[in-house]
């Protein structure tokens, strides 16, 4: 049966690399005394895949990792296994079932939406809260991206869905797609940059708010879980 | 919006975190650290492995002795480990203070810093970690303020080099002395006592302890020491180390802390036994571990299972000297199989002798295609095997190697040293010749359409450094150029073989093996070369890209020592060795009784074969009361 399932990331844990957080569920999951498939071999290691990568020192509300398993006894069960055996830092979200036709949560990836705010708490997004019409209405937004090759101009404008200022926050939702995927802090810094304001590195921290996939006939965007299902 | 907790409440802030390579090195916070109310707590006890976060916390010594502080109820212990070379630039140029990795809270604040000594060229390490914690490098400017430094393992069974540095050494097993220890420190503080009442009141009344600024060296003209004596009264003249005779009733970590990270050591570790019954002349550890003690099975089977739940790791290995001597190992690898086949956990079998259980083992745990044997030789002669007292003939190595090869086997892992006490060309050119005939014999084992891809032959070889307590504790070591030339021969040799092309050979470099040298054997006056090359800027010395032996050979000019003095030199029996004072059980005529025999190229028989009095036996228990009536 697959399972997916959504945690959070933050606290100290946003120091955590990728892989390193991939070594450290499947420690969880040993812990949890959850019925994990393995794979066959001499050394056997579980079925898991994870949605998006998330850069060090970010913190997510919304983090997505699917697994296989055996036998279970119920989302409930398994969630509170899970939880259990996480530090803080860690809170597991949902766990839902999905199909077996199911793609699996790293294929399914088409967007990711994103928070930005000051560490400094005196200061707010609400003061360039006018420029963001202006930002999206550019045909254009081009940024340096290191490739093989050297260094290429690439337009951002057209995956960034959405872009606005919330509760004091930047709050935008971009391309997260394996060929198209934009870095939050990209963006963060290009409406700074934008906006005219001058930023130190790490100004602000970066919180990813949900992951998204395309579904239905129009395509629209849809959280990871809900492609899921309660059991 | 409701945003997650990402306030700082670090040591380090976000700023240094992001520009460090490894970020979580730093943090603390891992799964089993044990978090504690720090205003019910009467002592705090930061406990550091002077090398990088992944070395330390692969090291099992501080994973218990972090558990037995931990469960003492007015004790917190936590852990520090050396900032890589990038944060130790950072914390220097921002004045940041060393912290200890659970509390994040400067070390300098704490009771004790307890530091673990597992190598000689982590030494300038010990002197970065009192430098970045704010405390005097020399125990002799420090004051009531700043923590009690002790220090541990060993390398405190010669102390000498880095004395100046340190309150106080623990000598031997920790397990035994340590809460009379910590009631004495609480004992005397509540009097009003300060550090001076407390070191020397340890040094009188706990067993084990050694408070260096209690005793005074007279040094000879030649140099050697003339005599080495405790300058108050009941300051003990020899100090004991310290033992557990019985190892299933003190604490083990049934719980260890699993890091974020990947470590060196990713695994749960299983000590199945202290000690070795082997006697090999060159081998520290075989004499200072003595005797052999073993773990009950029944408690053995326990940890591992409390292990593998309470960490989710995915291997398990099993430690000791020599897994190969403990009597009970093919039960024991029976459970570990079957425990481990369930939970789809690995097993990992090191210092296992090859034969043909291990290898029907090592089949059913690993794949064999993947893997390589690996053989301890140590010298390519039985003559001069014989004189380390190696217990490994060459027809054990090809009947053991023949066996591999039927079972799958096609890649061999040869360990040698060179610059061994007596060694002669002849002796180099065994190591080439027996690389030579493991080669041949795959090809004569091993018909043509069974054979998966060539043999392949790895040999390294180390250079030979005495270590005190060892019969070869008097013995003159090789200098740099005459390494180089043994490696040079070496490597001539192999490439004069008929199967040469099937043999890849590699050495160590021959700098940091002198420097080594000096260090194993140093004196008191040694330190001050080590604070000069500290000054010097040397630091991460273990590591190959950070090692600097021209600041080093500066240091000793600067203090006006000859290196030489240390290493190359041949020591006579009447000698006053710096390590003396230290007793770990195995008694100095027994030493020498072996370095004599070791030069007339006679074997000694193992432990359990013919006691030989070296003096383990005064421990009460262990290998030498297996037999009923105790030692032979």
């Amino acid at each position: 049966m697959k399972i997916r399932i959504k945690f959070s990331k933050y606290g100290p844990l946003r120091f955590i690399g990728h892989l390193d957080i991939m070594r450290f569920f499947q420690k969880v999951i040993r812990r949890a005394g959850i019925d994990v498939t393995y794979s066959a071999g001499f050394s056997p290691h579980q079925v898991m895949t994870f949605a998006a990568p998330l850069g060090v020192g970010l913190c997510s509300l919304g983090e997505y990792m699917d697994i296989e398993v055996n036998s279970q006894q119920g989302a409930e069960d398994m969630k509170r296994r899970l939880q259990n055996a996480c530090p803080y830092g860690i809170d597991i979200l949902s766990v839902k079932a999905l199909q077996k036709t199911a793609g699996n949560a790293m294929a399914s990836v088409a967007a990711a939406s994103y928070a930005a705010v000051f560490r400094d708490r005196s200061r707010s997004f609400d003061d360039y809260i006018g420029q963001c019409a202006a930002f999206l209405a550019r045909e254009e937004i081009l940024i340096r991206k290191e490739t093989k090759r050297g260094t290429a101009e690439v337009n951002i404008r057209p995956g960034i869905y959405s872009l606005g200022i919330e509760d004091g926050a930047l709050v935008f939702t971009v391309d997260a797609s394996s060929a198209g995927n934009i870095r939050p802090s990209v963006v963060t810094e290009q409406f700074l940059r934008f906006a005219g304001a001058s930023e130190q590195e790490n100004a602000f921290q970066i919180v990813r708010l949900e992951i998204y996939t395309r579904s239905g006939e129009e395509a629209g965007l849809i959280p990871l879980d809900e492609v899921g299902e309660a059991f | 919006m409701q945003l997650p907790d990402f306030e700082n409440r670090l040591a380090l802030s976000d700023d240094i975190l992001m520009s460090v390579e490894k970020p979580a090195r730093y943090i603390g916070g891992e799964i089993n650290a044990v978090i504690k109310d720090k205003r019910r707590v009467a002592v705090r006890f930061a406990m550091c492995f002077p090398d990088v976060y992944e070395i330390g916390m692969s090291h099992l010594g501080i994973q218990i002795l972090y558990d037995m502080f931990n469960r003492y109820e007015d004790v917190w212990c936590e852990r520090v480990y050396s900032p890589w070379v990038d944060l130790d630039q950072i914390m220097r140029e921002r004045k940041i203070p060393l912290f200890a990795l659970e509390s994040q809270e400067p070390v300098r604040n704490f009771d004790f810093l307890g530091i673990t000594l597992q190598y000689e060229m982590c030494y300038t390490n010990i002197l970065q970690v009192l430098d970045l914690s704010g405390i005097p490098l020399l125990a002799a400017d420090r004051g009531e303020d700043v923590p009690i430094v002790i220090g541990g393992g060993p390398c405190a069974y010669d102390p000498e080099p880095i004395a100046p540095f340190f309150d106080l050494f623990y000598i031997g097993e920790g397990e035994t002395a340590y809460r009379q220890l910590l009631d004495l420190y609480k004992e005397n503080r509540a009097a009003g006592g300060g550090r001076q009442t407390f070191l020397l009141r340890a040094a009188r009344e706990v067993p084990g302890i050694y408070v260096p600024s209690l005793y005074a060296v007279a040094y000879h003209a030649d140099g050697t020491i003339a005599s080495f004596v405790p300058t108050q009264e009941g300051v003990p003249a020899v100090i004991r180390k310290e033992v557990v005779m019985d190892l299933d009733h003190v604490p083990y970590p049934a719980k260890p802390l699993v890091p974020y990270i990947k470590v060196t050591q990713d695994r749960v570790v299983l000590e199945i036994q202290r000690g070795c019954i082997r006697g090999c002349r060159f081998c520290q550890a075989g004499q200072i571990y003595r005797p052999v003690r073993e773990k009950s099975l029944e408690s053995l089977k326990e940890y591992a299972i409390a292990m593998l739940e309470q960490t989710g790791q995915e291997e398990i290995s099993l430690n000791s000297l020599s897994s190969s001597d403990y009597s009970r190992l093919e039960e024991l690898v029976d459970f570990l199989m079957e425990t481990c086949r369930e939970k789809k956990v690995n097993i990992s079998l090191p210092s296992l002798r090859i034969d043909a259980f291990s290898l029907d083992v090592m089949g059913k745990v690993q794949d064999v295609k993947k893997s390589s044997l690996t053989f301890a030789p140590e010298a390519g002669s039985q003559r001069l095997r014989n004189v380390i007292n190696k217990g490994l003939t060459e027809e054990d190595i090809l009947h053991g190697a023949a066996l591999a090869f039927e079972g799958g086997w096609s890649r061999v892992k040869l360990y040698f040293m060179l610059g061994l006490p007596t060694e002669t060309e002849e002796d180099i050119r065994g190591i080439a010749a027996l690389c030579n005939k493991i080669a041949a014999l795959y090809y004569e084992t091993v018909p043509k359409e069974k054979r998966n891809g060539p043999v392949q032959i790895v040999a390294s070889t180390s250079f030979f450094i005495p270590k005190p307590f060892t019969p070869f504790q008097w013995a003159g070591m090789c200098t740099k150029e005459q390494f180089l030339e043994k490696a040079a021969l070496t490597k001539q040799s192999v490439r004069e073989q008929l199967n040469q092309k099937r043999i890849k050979y590699n050495w160590h470099e021959a700098d940091v093996s002198v420097l080594e040298g000096v260090l194993a054997r140093g004196d008191r006056r040694v330190a001050d070369v080590i604070l000069a090359a500290y000054q010097k800027g040397c630091l991460y010395d273990a590591w190959g890209e950070h090692f600097q032996y021209e600041l080093w050979l500066e240091a000793f000019a600067q203090c006006g020592l000859d290196p030489a003095f240390y290493t190359t030199r041949e020591r006579r029996k009447d000698e006053i060795l710096p390590w003396d004072f230290l007793d770990c059980g195995v008694k100095k005529e027994f030493l020498w009784r072996e370095w004599e025999r070791a030069q007339r190229e006679e074997t000694t028989p193992n432990c359990r074969m013919e006691c030989q009095g070296c003096g383990a036996a005064r421990f009460g228990g262990g290998v030498c009361f297996e037999r009923k009536g105790g030692p032979v």
